[in-house]
């Protein structure tokens, strides 16, 4: 058993409006400076729709994430000599066509133009060659365009379903999305890290946050091909590749990621999970449709007293164990079976876990109102989005999966409509329970930790031990007021 | 006079900034430390441009550092008639490559809007020292022929000399002034070499062959068990 702790998360997409508030927090943050304005470390998707960048999920295209070769796991980019041999000019690269140029306008214009007939104009101008531009592409522009022929129609999910269910799905009336942030997947078995060709890329060992060293990269980006999620960005200025950091410097003073603090609808979870790293291989080996039940398996129970003497072993901090019984992480995915993986069929163990929408899902329009289906269980395969689709979101294609999450997500509904509307009758509820096999204690905890939950019990950030981590390097007594300041440089090309 | 400058003093210069600034820049402005890759800006006419320009660049340069580094195996090679016009056919298709994809790379700076938006100076200081240095080689391929025999009695044994501190310009200074521009344009490039992206040449990554896929960097040593 090697153990170690994993800061992982769980977006609610129940609960996700689709506001962008996460993705202007960071923004603010993080890549509001030259050559970082198209990096969004975390956007929010319209489902069904193309996403960021445009297909970002066709691997046919971009050659991101893992393959079996045999008995042995391969990036899809190639083997090493392969990816090498690509550093000149790598193919399945994204260029800034698949993202959008960033764009400003000439505002200037409108109060220094010269007195005339005409209402004077700000024309837009690329912010990379500051030459006048034809917007054709922005941030989050196919932003709620489910049903469209350009965007959802393209879809790499949908394109996968019958003729019939594509259909449906454009059906007006029918039509039927759902918003899906996404920030990196810190994942376990990354593809970017993998394919650094100058090893720059790395997890930290403590909370497997993933980042890349900002000395060590030397622009070869082959990491911007193999992250299956493409989300690492290449620094068009700079010639320095960069990813979210998942706030690590907030979370070493105590504070939650951006995104998960300014979150309207609460939706962002954050907790440690412990894992055995022994077995990353063999889970990343499964069949895509085991995937996602491999990776619950990898997870381990912090409450067990034998991983916590391994974990002890391993070099976890007690403190680390503690803040991982607390994690609600570890209820949503392992504990209540509620969240799934982004495309685990991508094989790099995406530590990021969705909890998949309902109501998109399960509600019907009835003669003008929206409400949900009569008799849950059974629609399920009539689902509005077809079972199909999330299942080749959430579970590489492994519909048991996914409607095992809907069954439970029903019996929450149901049990909370009969306690506080009082028109479903006691049976219904026990059975609907049963169906989904939930306790009544775990539906209340779902109900609660879905609905109820403060700030600090949806975000636990572990105790990232920072004293620990510069005693190790360096004499804190010989190097007073010296840690903390980073990088004293501005991140720009400098030669 | 002016070739001992060029010839006997100059290389010394170069080679000191290219280790001095290289030095510097590498332990004080890492960041800086980069290929500037344009591909996200452009990608198609790159692709045309940069593999065959890197692909032939390195098998010359190869070709020239085994003549300097190893005459006497270099001799045996090109002693063969056959073999001796094999390599001058190889090494002038190799540099008309390298001719057109440095043209092409160009061209792209010039034409691209984008791409041009992230060139600075000194990119194009590199890019104009390189196509001189690849043309003024194709050129000298195509009229000085045999090249492959005649580097080993020129500038061979005045790269020795220079090696061992003992600068031996009269190698050069009877040879035809094309041949004097391409010596001279040579360390010139060694000069740009720490000011500008071409310090990515140093950064091979060969490391990748070797190391394991995932890296997991500790803050504190483990403690085992």
């Amino acid at each position: 058993m090697n153990i170690r702790a994993q800061v992982s998360s769980v977006f609610h997409l129940d609960k996700c409006i689709g506001c962008h508030t996460c993705s202007i927090a960071c923004k603010n943050l993080w890549t509001d400076r030259k050559g970082a304005e198209y990096m969004w470390w975390n956007n929010v998707e319209t489902k069904p729709g193309t996403g960021y960048p445009t297909q970002w999920e066709d691997q046919e295209k971009y050659k991101g994430g893992w393959v079996k070769q045999g008995e042995q796991l391969q990036l899809r980019i190639g083997g090493r000599w392969g990816t090498l041999g690509k550093i000149f000019h790598n193919p399945s690269m994204p260029t800034m066509d698949d993202y959008y140029e960033p764009f400003t306008f000439r505002y200037g214009d409108l109060t220094s133009a010269p007195a005339g007939n005409d209402q004077p104009t700000a024309r837009p101008v690329s912010m990379v060659s500051g030459k006048p531009m034809k917007i054709e592409a922005g941030p989050n522009w196919d932003d709620d365009l489910s049903g469209s022929k350009i965007y959802a129609a393209n879809d790499p999910g949908v394109v996968k379903l019958s003729a019939e269910e594509q259909q449906q799905l454009f059906a007006i009336e029918k039509m039927v999305m759902f918003h899906m942030p996404r920030i990196c997947n810190h994942c376990l078995n990354a593809g970017c890290v993998a394919s650094c060709p100058s090893g720059a890329i790395y997890k930290r060992g403590e909370d497997g946050i993933v980042l890349i060293s900002q000395d060590k990269c030397r622009g070869w980006r082959m990491c911007v091909s193999a992250c299956p999620y493409k989300k690492t960005y290449y620094g068009w200025s700079t010639g320095k590749s960069e990813k979210c950091i998942l706030c690590y410097p907030r979370q070493e003073a105590g504070e939650a990621p951006a995104c998960f603090h300014s979150c309207v609808g609460r939706i962002r979870y954050l907790g440690v999970l412990l894992y055995d790293a022994d077995q990353i291989e063999s889970v990343a080996m499964q069949d895509d449709k085991d995937l996602a039940a491999a990776q619950r398996d990898i997870i381990l129970d912090p409450f067990d007293p034998q991983v916590i003497e391994d974990a002890k072993k391993s070099g976890v901090a007690d403190q680390v164990i503690e803040s991982a019984q607390r994690s609600p992480v570890y209820k949503f995915v392992k504990e209540w079976g509620l969240a799934l993986p982004l495309h685990p069929e991508f094989r790099t163990l995406p530590m990021l876990f969705y909890v998949p929408p309902l109501l998109p899902v399960m509600s019907m329009n009835n003669q003008g109102k929206q409400k949900l289906a009569d008799d849950f269980f059974s629609t399920l395969e009539q689902a509005r989005l077809p079972m199909q689709y999330l299942a080749s979101l959430f579970a590489g294609g492994n519909e048991e999966e996914v409607k095992a999450v809907y069954r439970k997500l029903i019996a929450v509904r149901i049990q909370r409509r009969s306690a506080t509307v009082g028109d479903i009758p006691a049976e219904e509820v026990t059975k609907a329970c049963t169906v989904a096999q939930l306790d009544t204690e775990a539906v209340d905890a779902i109900y609660r930790r879905t609905t109820l939950t403060r700030i600090k019990e949806r975000i636990v950030v572990p105790p990232m031990l920072r004293e620990q981590a510069i005693e190790a390097g360096m004499d804190p007594e010989q190097h007073k007021q010296e840690m903390g300041f980073g990088s004293r440089r501005p991140p720009k090309r400098r030669w | 006079m002016t070739d001992m400058i060029l010839f006997g003093v100059f290389p010394y210069v170069a080679v000191a900034l290219m280790i001095g600034v290289g030095i510097y820049r590498y332990f004080v402005d890492r960041y800086s430390w980069s290929s500037q890759s344009s591909q996200f800006l452009e990608s198609r006419v790159l692709f045309w441009g940069s593999v065959p320009w890197h692909y032939a660049i390195l098998i010359i340069l190869m070709a020239h550092f085994l003549a300097f580094l190893i005459p006497s195996g270099w001799a045996v090679v090109v002693g063969s008639p056959l073999r001796l016009y094999l390599l001058e056919v190889t090494g002038l298709a190799l540099g008309i490559s390298t001719l057109i994809a440095v043209a092409l790379l160009i061209f792209r700076r010039i034409g691209n809007a984008r791409v041009s938006a992230v060139t600075t100076v000194v990119d194009w200081l590199v890019l104009l020292a390189l196509l001189l240095q690849v043309a003024t080689g194709v050129y000298i391929a195509f009229t000085l022929r045999w090249g492959s025999v005649w580097y080993l009695h020129t500038a061979t044994p005045w790269l020795w000399s220079l090696f061992k501190l003992d600068p031996q310009v009269h190698y050069l200074a009877a040879l035809p002034a094309v041949v004097k521009l391409h010596a001279f344009n040579a360390f010139l490039i060694l000069a740009l070499f720490p000011f500008s992206r071409l310090v990515h040449v140093v950064s091979v990554p060969l490391t990748y062959l070797s190391r394991p896929y995932q890296v997991v960097v500790w803050y504190r040593q483990r403690r085992t068990g």
